[in-house]
């Protein structure tokens, strides 16, 4: 099959192929459903593509690419945009050299995410221009798209999608390369150096480029309308359109691609032509509040629509002005640990020593759930240490002395490590346990390298970081690894153990996941680096 | 018309949902249909219940089969045929798990496509087009498991028609 055939393919694995053909040099990312398979599939094909420890980092290594004049993607479910925020927004003001994408994959529905947060607001907050694909075929174009906007404007542009278009298969027919200019540097101090007296000028340049995009948008083939009967018009973007499509074929359409900044005269002209204009778009009312704040009267989803995910039944429904309760569906099994699964000991243990667990995210997360029921809080990747040390300040000293802190390895690499400097500089009075889960994988989200398990994306050897050396170099009193086997009971001791010595203790309690065990000691086997299962063997 | 056909494909994390519904739209795309194909996943634990939507046909929009209106319903688990009933439009065919016999086939782990096979029966792809897409989504050294278990969910299905 020559590359130029049609394909089936993800939405995810769409852009990766857009950014191939789009000259991208290096891809960065955090893995993050429904994110994942973007870097993943990019490597596959054969372009560059590399985790990072976190989304902010991912974003800092991206902005140096395109300040050196290449062409950079940088891919993150939507709470990693969190995390990469502060870098965001001073990115827009400094703009960039080569091209800057940045893949937002949100979650309406909450399939797998700890919120429902609608991330078309970051591009407003952040002055960024927009693009919603409503397919694979255009999650390639767009990505495409979104280099040309980022070069022509000088402007990090994100690439907003959700859950539906990522895990998605349809066919894509790919366009003809971009051609690629090699990266080069000059020296800008006054454009990239945000101090004040620079910062001020480059917020009224980046005001500057927001208005020549808002004129844009009223021309680009990303906005289009398709005409229809005059009684409905209905305004929207992403995979709503094709809900929309689907269950009210006759209406006139005004599909939105390039959703910031918004073409508020093409929409005005559109709602002018229709009786009834009705905008259909899933999360928040990002579009309506828009276009009803210039002044437009257009119709906005039902409340009750803002939660979860839209199909054809509730775009019916909203058309039809249908209030009344959506029949439910009987609820599917939940997942569990796996058997055998290396968390099964450390929650059982929390457990029989009825534990206050500030938990963290990450396959473990599931040690909420029955039979366990022991872990206590679960907010954003990281914050165990410090909610575990904030109990810890406050507590009655006995109930304080029960309180652990338990993370992931990768969620360690991620944002643990600052959590551990907290402990060392203001220790709680009782002391505090970390409990690192080190399975030598980012397993929840399929299995990924990141920074402790010394393989790149591609599983070959790299630097490693080592737990034990970091939490004594970092001044921790005592730090133990202990290898997990079947039993809690040895585990249990030395938590116990722990507990009472009032001390700073990290316990990393060390064995690979089972559905990956496999895999890595073929890795292994091909790189040879520190073995992760050196201390496992029961 | 231009209604696509809808099939849901239903069971628990680690039965092959997501590849049983790889290789029913990669046999769709390759008779030249529009398809689509999408499911909710991401975890990687084992378990949880898991289903996947296919739709094909001249066009596709929805990536999603509108509740109540899948034409075909597959399920892998005994225990997930009740939760997932709703799906089935009136006098839509349910394959259901104990159709085939999974002790029967050259390896177990193939049931999905067993099943794959009673639904072929239903549908209007080439059993030459179902071969190719079975040989693009599963390395050459399960093809003949896979191959035989899939003739064995047909035959189960030809001989309950029949
Ligand atoms: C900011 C942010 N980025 C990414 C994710 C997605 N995510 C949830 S947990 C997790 C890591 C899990 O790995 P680990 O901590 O090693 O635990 P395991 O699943 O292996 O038990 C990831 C990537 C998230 N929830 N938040
Ligand atoms: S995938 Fe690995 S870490 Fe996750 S539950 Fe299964 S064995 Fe445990």
């Amino acid at each position: 099959m020559s590359s130029l055939d049609r394909q089936l393919l993800s939405g995810d694995s769409a852009i990766a192929l857009g950014a191939l053909h789009g000259g991208v040099a290096l891809g960065t990312g955090y893995p993050g459903t429904p994110s994942t398979e973007i870097l993943e599939y990019l490597a596959q094909i054969g372009g560059k593509a590399q985790w990072s420890p976190n989304e902010k980092v991912a974003l800092e290594v991206g902005i140096g690419v395109a300040y050196g004049g290449a062409r950079s993607l940088v891919t993150m479910k939507h709470v990693g945009v969190n995390v990469a925020a502060d870098p965001l927004f001073s990115v827009a003001h400094t703009g960039v050299v080569g091209a800057l994408v940045l893949v937002s994959a949100d979650d309406p529905g909450m399939a797998s995410s700890q919120n429902e947060q609608d991330n078309r607001r970051y591009a407003v907050a952040a002055a960024l221009p927009m693009l919603e694909p409503a397919d694979s075929q255009e999650a390639y174009d767009f990505m495409l798209a979104a280099i040309e906007i980022s070069e022509r404007w000088h402007i990090p542009v994100l690439l907003r999608v959700t859950t539906r278009i990522c895990h998605t298969q349809a066919p894509v027919v790919p366009a003809a390369p971009l051609p690629v200019k090699a990266p080069f540097f000059e020296h800008d101090l006054r454009g990239r150096n945000l101090i004040p007296a620079n910062a001020r000028p480059a917020h009224r340049r980046l005001r500057q480029k927001l208005a020549e995009m808002a004129e844009w948008s009223e021309t680009t083939p990303l906005n289009y309308v398709l005409p229809g009967s005059q009684q409905l018009g209905i305004i929207t973007s992403g995979v709503s359109f094709m809900h929309a499509r689907e269950v009210a074929s006759e209406a006139s359409f005004l599909k939105l691609g390039f959703t910031h900044p918004l073409p508020l005269k093409k929409i005005a002209e559109f709602v002018r032509s229709v009786e009834r204009c009705v905008v259909i778009e899933e999360g928040d009312p990002y579009l309506a509040d828009a276009i009803r704040a210039a002044g437009l009267v257009v119709e906005n989803k039902p409340e009750m629509y803002r939660f979860g995910e839209l199909n054809t039944n509730r775009v019916k429904r909203i058309l039809a002005h249908d209030v009344s309760p959506e029949p439910t569906r009987p609820p599917g099994k939940p997942p569990e640990l796996c058997d055998g699964c290396s968390h099964h000991v450390v929650f059982q243990a929390f457990k029989n020593l009825d534990c206050i667990v500030a938990g963290d995210i990450g396959c473990y997360a599931l040690g909420v759930l029955p039979p366990y029921s022991a872990m206590d809080c679960c907010v954003c990747m990281g914050s165990s240490i410090p909610i575990g040390l904030g109990l810890r300040h406050v507590l009655p000293k006995a109930e304080a002395k029960r309180v652990v802190s338990v993370i992931g390895d990768s969620t360690f690499v991620h944002s643990g490590m600052t959590g551990l400097a907290e402990m060392v500089y203001n220790p709680p009075p009782t002391g505090h346990v970390v409990v690192i889960l080190d399975n030598s994988t980012t397993a929840m989200t399929g299995h990924q390298e990141h920074p402790g398990t010394g393989r790149t994306l591609d599983h070959s050897a790299t630097g490693k970081i080592v737990y034990e050396k970091l939490g004594q170099a970092m001044g921790l009193e005592d730090v133990r690894v202990i290898p997990l086997g079947k039993d809690c009971a040895a585990f249990q001791s030395i938590l116990v153990e722990a507990l009472a010595s009032e001390k700073l203790v990290l316990l990393i309690a060390r064995r690979p996941c089972v559905l990956a065990a496999k895999h890595i000691r073929e890795y292994e086997k091909c790189a040879p680096g520190t073995p992760a299962t050196e201390v496992a063997h029961e | 018309m231009n209604k696509p056909i809808n099939v849901v494909i239903a069971g628990l994390g680690g039965q092959g949902v997501i590849k049983a519904s790889d290789i029913l739209s990669e046999t769709a795309f390759r008779s030249g249909l529009a398809v689509k194909k999408s499911e909710i996943h991401g975890m990687s634990q084992r378990g949880g219940s898991v289903t996947s939507d296919v739709r094909f046909g001249p066009e596709v929009l929805s990536p999603m089969v509108p509740p109540g209106e899948a034409d075909f319903l597959v399920v892998l688990a005994p225990d997930q045929v009740e939760v997932n009933r709703s799906q089935l439009k009136p006098g839509g065919v349910l394959i259901a798990p104990d159709l085939v016999d999974s002790a029967k086939l050259a390896n177990r782990k193939s049931f999905n496509i067993a099943l794959l096979g009673a639904l072929s029966t239903h549908l209007d792809l080439t059993v030459e087009k179902w071969q190719e897409a079975i040989h693009a989504c599963l390395p050459e050294k399960l093809h003949a498991a896979n191959e035989q278990a899939f003739a064995a969910g047909r035959q189960a299905a030809n001989s309950l028609k029949s």
